[in-house]
């Protein structure tokens, strides 16, 4: 296994090309050897950084600069400077004006290292997670303290604001403004949920975050109560969460021993209590109004919206739900600040954010790193590289609320604002990283066999419709494709997203869309030549119920 | 009131009020199969979506309050083309297999035709279901036809009160069922009907009106089972009643009936009803009773009720006041009701009074 602690990016776009970006690449090969550094530092091409008057740019991470117009004299002192004493050129760099538009935002970065930012996870694993006074000794508890002490509900909701933290558990809503919707509803009783229901398929922040530092999590539900009037909330945690549930209940029962839920906590006039909710294997009631009608008791299917929970939640009643990575921010930012909070990651999305790694990548496993870092170097420094050498295809980002990134898109900042601008979303952080040997009809196939099996069947759109894009996809890989499928594909998932009644069934769409978007001629070969050009579908049909215990879907 | 533009339209709907009655009262129609004003808005179908300025995508106006200053468009080409998407999804998984249902055009059809869907077209092949799947003797299910709007589990629960449909498993599963998937009587089905007269597709319907044709012309009366004095519509072909249906505007009981006033109805054409009072012939004739009590004799009212009155008076005479009792019907009106009571108590004189509604 191969680790770089560099990485040299060189634009080998047609304009480069033309002003010699080749003979550059040449001349890193040869100093890199020459330097003996070739083992420690990546080196590999860029095509798509946008124009620019800079051409041919170099781009170097992990301090993410970006040098140009590179000319192939110039190499040698990059190399010797940069890679070898490690001082940025600065007279080289590219001036701000000619930044190349894809890059412009890693100015953003401000040089700072990517290196794990521990914020969330600062006690994971250091702290015994069933013990309260660890947790104290950890800063614990000061956060809430703070607050009721020095501080009144409004200062906090004002903090939370200030900080510009943003929701996590997919869509980026900004934290400070929901709570300050749920502070001024109308209404005698207020709730606080937290959304635990983690069930995007390869996410599991918020387990690692409950399992490990469950106190934290409770704290920041006090504190959101304290802040919007609540006396009450809830936590929803996913029913197959055993030991998060388990952890969770004891925190709840320490809590309270310690005099920091009940009445009168900490001495002031505040009262909060904490419920434990389980779910029941629902994957749509991570959706928040489907998880308040399953706390209700009733069947987990969304509302219609609006109104909204923030005014009509949970018994009618004005509402909080926040997810748990999006609450395990607040104590840290009550208890340094929102400007110290802002230092980490982009303007336009500050802070750190907790992904999941997995596929076809070295090392797999829960990072923190802050908004911003890019999918480059997620694949090449915290997953250590591709398995066995292989070229990095495409990476899916969780589930329903993530969207197929191509190679081409792998350096758009993971934050909130640009994959939205490049047209793919974050989503709840899960970075599904496949190899080329990774058929991306198959993928699609198994995404919305998901969907159809999880959506919960309310509305048109989403209960039949994932059903006949499945349909559709799974012929494409049994050979039975046609051509106008992929324009019929188009237009039915342009109409699940504009009708289907929550985020479930208006995402499934996502994957498809992304598919004839990036991936066009790969789903076409399948179709026009019927051969899967990575060998993965089988091109013949199969017998479904075979294929559903196989995956154990029944 | 808020005040709100539909179509260029201004419209004034108390807050609260949803998109689709608001657009209702103002005579706009937005085409739905998931709500009806009388159950809680679902927001299913998705048939009913209508764009509001500021939003990018459509709105479900079923359940879309109205807000001030909301500006709505009910039909664009872009709002034609997702519901004709909605439609074709719909349709393709309804399965009709071909008997005569006698229910004319059904909501669902109607909708397919306005949007030029061709039903034949999209349609399964072959069943999901069977057809005909529940015992209930007057309920007639066949959950092809059915598109999952709820409206019969709404009906059950919120006008009858009596939860008997729910739905069951999710996804492109999803189905409805009775109780825990079993007999609708069984799961405790008053057959009242009420999920038959919100059905808009025609996957309930009433069994025995199922072949008998659409009706040629439609008489609205007063239910003759009970004093609440329901309103209904009885459907009338050659003469004779082939269903009964709720009538929308039944100032009692809206589009509530039991399961008498829906389906107790086979009495008005049957052979045994009695059209005119009968009596013994040896009462008539004033001779003693013979042995099986001898022929009834059809008669006029005078002569029926003279007979009645004077052997309730001979009794009363003969044996004392408390030898006779009185026993009232539901079918009476209270007044009705009343004066049965005064004629137990004053002009028989017993208290032995009771009322069936009691026993």
């Amino acid at each position: 296994m191969k680790i770089t602690r560099s990485m040299v990016l060189v634009s080998s776009d047609p304009l480069s090309l033309q002003r010699g970006s080749l003979e550059i690449y040449r001349r890193f090969q040869e100093k890199l050897e020459s330097y003996q550094l070739a083992e420690e530092v990546a080196l590999s091409t860029i095509t798509d950084v946008g124009n620019t008057e800079a051409s041919p740019v170099v781009v170097i991470y992990p301090e993410a600069v970006i040098y140009g117009p590179v000319q192939p004299e110039n190499v040698d002192r990059l190399v010797s400077e940069h890679l070898y004493k490690g001082h940025i050129v600065e007279e080289m760099l590219v001036p701000k004006r000619h930044l190349p538009s894809r890059m412009a935002w890693l100015q953003s970065r401000k040089g700072s290292l990517p290196a794990q930012q521990r914020i969330l996870l600062a006690r994971v694993g250091k702290i015994d997670p069933e013990n309260i006074e660890d947790y104290i000794l950890h800063d614990g508890y000061q956060a809430l303290a703070k607050a009721l002490s020095k501080m009144t509900p409004q200062q906090v909701i004002e903090e939370i604001s200030k900080s510009g933290l943003q929701g996590r558990g997919g869509a980026g809503f900004p934290t400070g403004r929901k709570w300050s919707f749920v502070a001024s509803a109308p209404g005698n009783k207020r709730y606080v949920i937290c959304n635990a229901d983690e069930s995007e398929p390869g996410t599991f922040k918020d387990r690692v975050l409950l399992e490990s530092d469950p106190h934290a999590i409770l704290e920041a539900m006090i504190i959101a109560g304290y802040a919007i009037h609540a006396q009450e909330g809830y936590i929803y945690i996913r029913g197959e969460y055993e030991l998060s549930q388990k952890r969770f209940l004891k925190a709840i029962e320490q809590a309270h021993e310690y005099g920091f839920l009940g009445k009168n906590i900490l001495g002031s006039n505040f009262d909060f209590e904490v419920h434990l909710h389980s779910g029941a294997g629902a994957y749509v009631c991570g959706e928040e109004t489907a998880l308040i009608e399953s706390i209700e008791g009733k069947r987990g299917e969304p509302r219609s919206r609006p109104p909204y929970p923030t005014t009509h939640g949970l018994w009618g009643q004005p509402t909080l739900v926040n997810n748990v990575e999006t609450l395990a921010n607040v104590p840290p930012i009550l208890l340094h600040g929102a400007e110290w909070y802002r230092r980490f990651g982009t303007p336009s999305s500050p802070g750190t954010k907790v992904f999941t790694i997995l596929g076809n990548v070295n090392a797999t496993g829960v990072i923190e790193a802050p908004m911003g870092i890019t999918l480059r170097e997620v694949i090449n420094i915290y997953a250590q590289g591709m398995k066995n050498g292989a070229a990095f295809k495409l990476a899916q980002t969780g589930g329903s609320s993530g969207s197929l990134i191509p190679a081409s898109l792998q350096d758009t900042p993971l934050d909130f604002d640009s994959p939205r601008k490049a047209g793919v979303s974050l989503g709840s952080g899960a970075l599904l990283i496949c190899d080329d040997n990774t058929c991306v009809v198959d993928l699609v196939k198994v995404l919305l066999r998901f969907f159809r099996f999880e959506s919960c069947g309310k509305c048109t759109p989403c209960r039949i419709g994932t059903q006949r894009c499945y349909e559709t996809i799974r012929a494409i890989t049994e050979g039975g494709g046609q051509l106008s499928d992929l324009d019929g594909l188009l237009r039915l998932a342009e109409q699940m997203e504009r009708l289907s009644n929550c985020g479930l069934g208006q995402t499934a769409a996502v994957p498809i869309r992304d598919m004839l978007k990036h991936f066009r001629t790969e789903v076409e070969a399948h179709i026009r030549l019927g051969i899967c050009p990575t060998g993965i579908c089988r091109m013949v049909p199969e017998d479904e119920t075979a294929e559903l215990i196989e995956n154990q879907m029944v | 009131m808020i005040s709100l533009k539909i179509n260029g339209i201004p419209v004034e709907a108390p807050e609260g009020t949803t998109v689709l009655r608001a657009a209702e009262q103002a005579g706009i129609e937005i085409p739905t199969l998931c709500d009806h004003r009388d159950l809680t808005p679902y927001g299913g179908c998705r048939l009913c979506v209508v764009d509001v300025k500021g939003w990018r995508f459509p709105m479900a106006s079923c359940t879309l309050p109205v807000a001030p200053d909301m500006e709505v468009t009910t039909e664009s080409p872009a709002l034609v083309e997702s519901r004709r998407t909605i439609l074709e999804l719909i349709l393709s998984n309804y399965y009709d297999a071909g008997y005569e249902d006698s229910l004319g055009e059904t909501q669902l059809m109607r909708w397919a035709k306005r949007y030029g869907v061709d039903p034949a077209k999209v349609m399964l092949k072959k069943p999901r279901f069977a057809v005909n799947s529940d015992p209930n003797p007057f309920i007639w299910v066949d959950m092809n036809k059915c598109i999952l709007c709820t409206r019969c589990i709404r009906a059950c629960a919120e006008i009858q009160g009596r939860f008997v449909w729910s739905l069951v498993e999710r996804g492109f599963d999803t189905r409805v069922v009775a109780g825990a998937d079993t007999d609708m009587l069984d799961a405790r089905c008053e057959s009242c009907g009420a999920c038959v007269a919100y059905c808009p597709t025609g996957a309930l319907n009433n069994k025995m009106s199922l072949s008998l044709g659409l009706p040629d012309k439609v008489v609205t009366t007063t239910c003759t089972y009970c004093g609440v004095g329901c309103q209904l519509d009885l459907n009338v072909k050659d003469g004779h009643v082939v269903r009964v249906t709720s009538n929308p505007n039944a100032p009692v009981n809206g589009m509530h009936l039991c399961v008498k006033g829906r389906y107790g109805y086979d009495f008005i054409h049957h052979a045994e009803r009695l059209t005119k009072p009968l009596v013994r012939q040896y009462l008539l004739e004033g001779t003693p009773r013979p042995k099986g009590r001898g022929e009834w004799v059809e008669v006029d009212w005078d002569t029926a009720l003279d007979i009645a009155a004077r052997k309730l008076a001979g009794t009363r005479d003969a044996y004392g006041a408390d030898s006779v009792g009185v026993l009232a019907s539901a079918k009476c009106l209270n007044e009705e009701n009343y004066l049965m009571n005064k004629f137990a108590r004053q002009v028989i004189g017993t208290n032995n009074i009771d009322h069936c509604a009691r026993l």
